[in-house]
């Protein structure tokens, strides 16, 4: 592996008369005590973008969006809210912003509406505009119906549902949320990004969410941050984060005759960056062209009369972009030694 | 101001919504003063009281006839008969009976020549009370018997004077008072304490934190409306708790109004006292370890139970600083002194007062951030 990551450099660059972006962090930094929890992150969100954060559990997300949502005070660098510093003009912030924190977080023993309409009023909304906008909004998360309802009869989409639209009450600019689908099973996660997506078109918001989830970060985000341990370790659309990985297909091989050593060959194929033995005459093999990779895969076995017993190739997935950026998995649990890489996949693990 | 009605609202929303908070005040005040007001208000009845007679002659009977006039009024005690002193010693000492009486012989002879003869008493002096009470009944009853001519209706006169039709009564309106505040510190150490503290740990603060509401509109919505909630348990309380013991002031126009003024005095010196000990706490465990302390340190002294005057030098101090001690002499004054307002405006001053001052001091103290 000779290329390193990409720096992480902010993509869009303003014209000096632009307006501010819609979020724009500069090497922030937060100690609780010694312990650096977030360790000097700089990234821009244009206005109307969908913004991930994504990393592991303990990565600093939750740190971050609370300092950029004036929730804790920043130790270092700034955090800068459609120009508004949060040290500096925490209201004005406050007032531009919705936030769903990581907790569920609704009352349970309000109405759907008491629970909508008591945040309006902490936000200040008139009257007037407090019932139009909460009507608008229970039609948006689909809860008309579950108006009068108390909270707790609500499953847990319908009761995240509740609080994307409690985040929205007072028409922010900027809507942030704190790992909005975790615990959320896949059909209430997948309307869970539907409406975000219909929301940021319809009330032209820039949205900032933190995730643990890759599918969440490919589907829904824009752009995608990715954070480990405190840090920014890259920054860039899915696709081109995709591509950014050397060996950007996983090839998976099982020949005939287990007894010969076919690692020495496998390495010299066109495009190969990487081979793993598995034992059984199995090979996993990395590539920066799957296509070539596999037709002389194919050529070899045939002119060695080696059948191929089985074969998958596989692109890459934001999984392997993740690996590759940390060295480690997403789901907690360390990976080999990072000279070699290879990222295990869902289907091909026993 | 109107975010912070938002508080207020949500709040006592979440009050009348589920009347848990509201039962769990008021539950352990009731039975205390129905268990206590019963169990230590009333007199001693129905021990056992043995009696050997090694005399057998006319002033002995005289005796007997006393010690049924009780067994068959007062009841303090009825008795059972005993042929020898050891048998009835031995049934004290095992709890058998209750204490014995022994009757001398040539009792008789002794009292018609004057010589002043001894009845011996066997009590069980491990019950002081029971035993305490037997001994002043047996007291009352010699004396009785030893003046004859001078008082003889005495007898009589004991008998009627302990026909109570209320016996407990007594003992239930002084501790009313004690109760009242008790209810209001509870909904307060739920309230302000413990539904207070998990609202933190689930992030429902998180979630008010990152509106444009201020320190001191939050610092006062979460204080009202626990205050609010808190005078509702202390009506409450009263309401039923004098009608339990039999009080009247609750129909009383100019008593209901002191009564008022002083459930709201010590409702917000309650909930003061209970935000600025809450102000920093975050771990929801905290204010359940510290409810039983608080509620010993704060209820006890204060006089609800025991008369102050019975306190050791040291108690009395943490009386004269425990916002319980002017709450319970206020709520005595009301309900059972009926003293009028001069005898309740140093508690009511002594109240407000205090929850300002914790207020002042807790608001400072409370992170706008998280
Ligand atoms: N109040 C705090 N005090 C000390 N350490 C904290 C505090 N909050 C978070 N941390 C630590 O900071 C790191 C980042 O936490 P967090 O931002 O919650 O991660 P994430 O949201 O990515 O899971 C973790 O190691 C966490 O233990
Ligand atoms: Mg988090």
């Amino acid at each position: 592996m000779t290329s390193g990551p990409p720096s992480p450099i902010p993509t869009s660059q303003q014209a000096p008369a632009a307006p501010p972006p819609a979020i724009a962090v500069e090497n922030i930094v937060k100690r609780y005590g010694t312990f650096e929890a977030v360790k000097g992150v700089s990234f821009e969100v244009a206005d109307g973008e969908i913004f991930g954060l994504l990393g592991p559990n303990g990565a600093g997300k939750s740190t971050l969006i609370r300092m950029m949502t004036t929730l804790i005070p920043v130790t270092a660098g700034r955090a800068l809210i459609a120009g508004h510093d949060v040290a500096r003009e925490p209201n004005a912030v406050r007032n531009i912003i919705g936030v769903i924190p990581q907790a569920l977080t609704s009352d349970i023993d309000l109405t759907v509406e008491e629970n909508l309409s008591i945040y309006a009023k902490l936000y200040g909304v008139p009257r007037a505009e407090r019932e139009r906008n909460i009507a608008t909004l229970l039609e948006a998360v689909d809860l008309t119906k579950w108006r009068e309802a108390q909270t707790k009869t609500l499953s847990g989409g319908m009761r995240r549902r509740l609080e994307i639209a409690r985040g929205l009450v007072h028409s922010p600019r900027i809507f942030f949320l704190d790992e909005p689908t975790t615990g959320l099973d896949p059909v209430s996660r997948v309307a869970v990004w539907e409406m975000l997506d219909k929301l940021r078109n319809s009330m032209k918001l820039t949205i900032l969410i933190t995730t643990h989830y890759m599918d969440e970060a490919d589907n829904l985000c824009d752009r995608i941050a990715i954070i480990d341990h405190g840090k920014l370790v890259a920054l860039d659309t899915p696709l081109a984060l995709k591509s950014s990985v050397p060996g950007s297909s996983v090839i998976e091989v099982q020949f005939g005759r287990n007894s010969i050593d076919r690692k020495p060959q496998l390495q010299h194929l066109a495009g190969v960056t990487a081979v793993e033995s598995r034992g059984s005459g199995e090979y996993r093999l990395m590539t920066a062209n799957g296509s070539l990779t596999t037709t002389q895969l194919v050529e070899m076995a045939t002119s060695a009369s080696d059948p191929i017993r089985g074969l998958s190739v596989q692109n890459t997935t934001l999984d392997d972009v993740f690996v590759y950026y940390t060295g480690r998995q997403l789901r907690d649990e360390q990976v080999k030694a990072p000279s070699f890489i290879m990222p295990p996949r869902p289907g091909m693990q026993p | 101001m109107n975010r912070m009605w938002a508080i207020v609202e949500r709040e006592m929303r979440k009050f009348f919504r589920s009347p848990t908070l509201m039962l769990m005040s008021m539950t352990l005040p009731l039975v205390q003063l129905i268990i206590l007001g019963n169990a230590f208000g009333g007199k001693v009845t129905n021990t056992r009281m043995g009696v050997v007679d090694y005399d057998h002659g006319e002033e002995a009977l005289k005796i007997h006839e006393a010690f049924q006039t009780v067994a068959a009024n007062i009841r303090t005690f009825e008795t059972i008969p005993y042929a020898d002193e050891q048998t009835a010693r031995e049934d004290v000492r095992t709890g058998r009976i209750d204490a014995a009486v022994i009757i001398p012989a040539q009792y008789s002879r002794r009292v018609l020549a004057g010589e002043s003869p001894h009845i011996g008493l066997m009590v069980d002096n491990s019950d002081q009370f029971v035993s305490g009470s037997l001994e002043s009944e047996m007291q009352s009853l010699v004396d009785a018997l030893n003046a004859p001519l001078i008082q003889p209706k005495v007898v009589a006169a004991i008998t009627l004077d302990v026909v109570e039709l209320y016996p407990y009564i007594e003992y239930m309106k002084f501790l009313l008072a004690g109760s009242v505040a008790l209810a209001m510190y509870i909904s307060v150490m739920i309230g302000g304490g413990m539904l207070y503290i998990d609202d933190k740990a689930r992030g429902v603060h998180e979630g008010y934190l990152v509106t444009p509401i201020t320190k001191l509109e939050l610092v006062l919505g979460l204080n009202i409306a626990g205050a609010m909630k808190a005078v509702l348990s202390g009506i409450s309380l009263s309401v039923i708790g004098s009608l339990l013991a039999g009080l009247g002031v609750v129909f009383h126009l100019a008593a209901v109004f002191q009564l008022a003024l002083l459930i709201v005095a010590t409702s917000i010196a309650f909930n003061g006292m209970m935000f600025l000990l809450m102000v920093r706490v975050e771990d929801p465990l905290v204010p359940r370890a510290m409810f039983g302390v608080l509620n010993t340190l704060l209820f006890f002294p204060s006089g609800a139970i025991y008369p102050i005057a019975a306190f050791p030098k040291w108690l009395r101090a943490i009386a004269v600083v425990d916002p319980f001690t002017y709450a319970v002499h206020g709520f005595k004054a009301i309900l059972i002194k009926d003293g009028g307002f001069a005898a309740i405006q140093k508690d009511i001053l002594f109240l407000f007062g205090f929850g300002i001052i914790s207020l002042l001091l807790a608001t400072p103290l409370f992170k706008r951030t998280l």
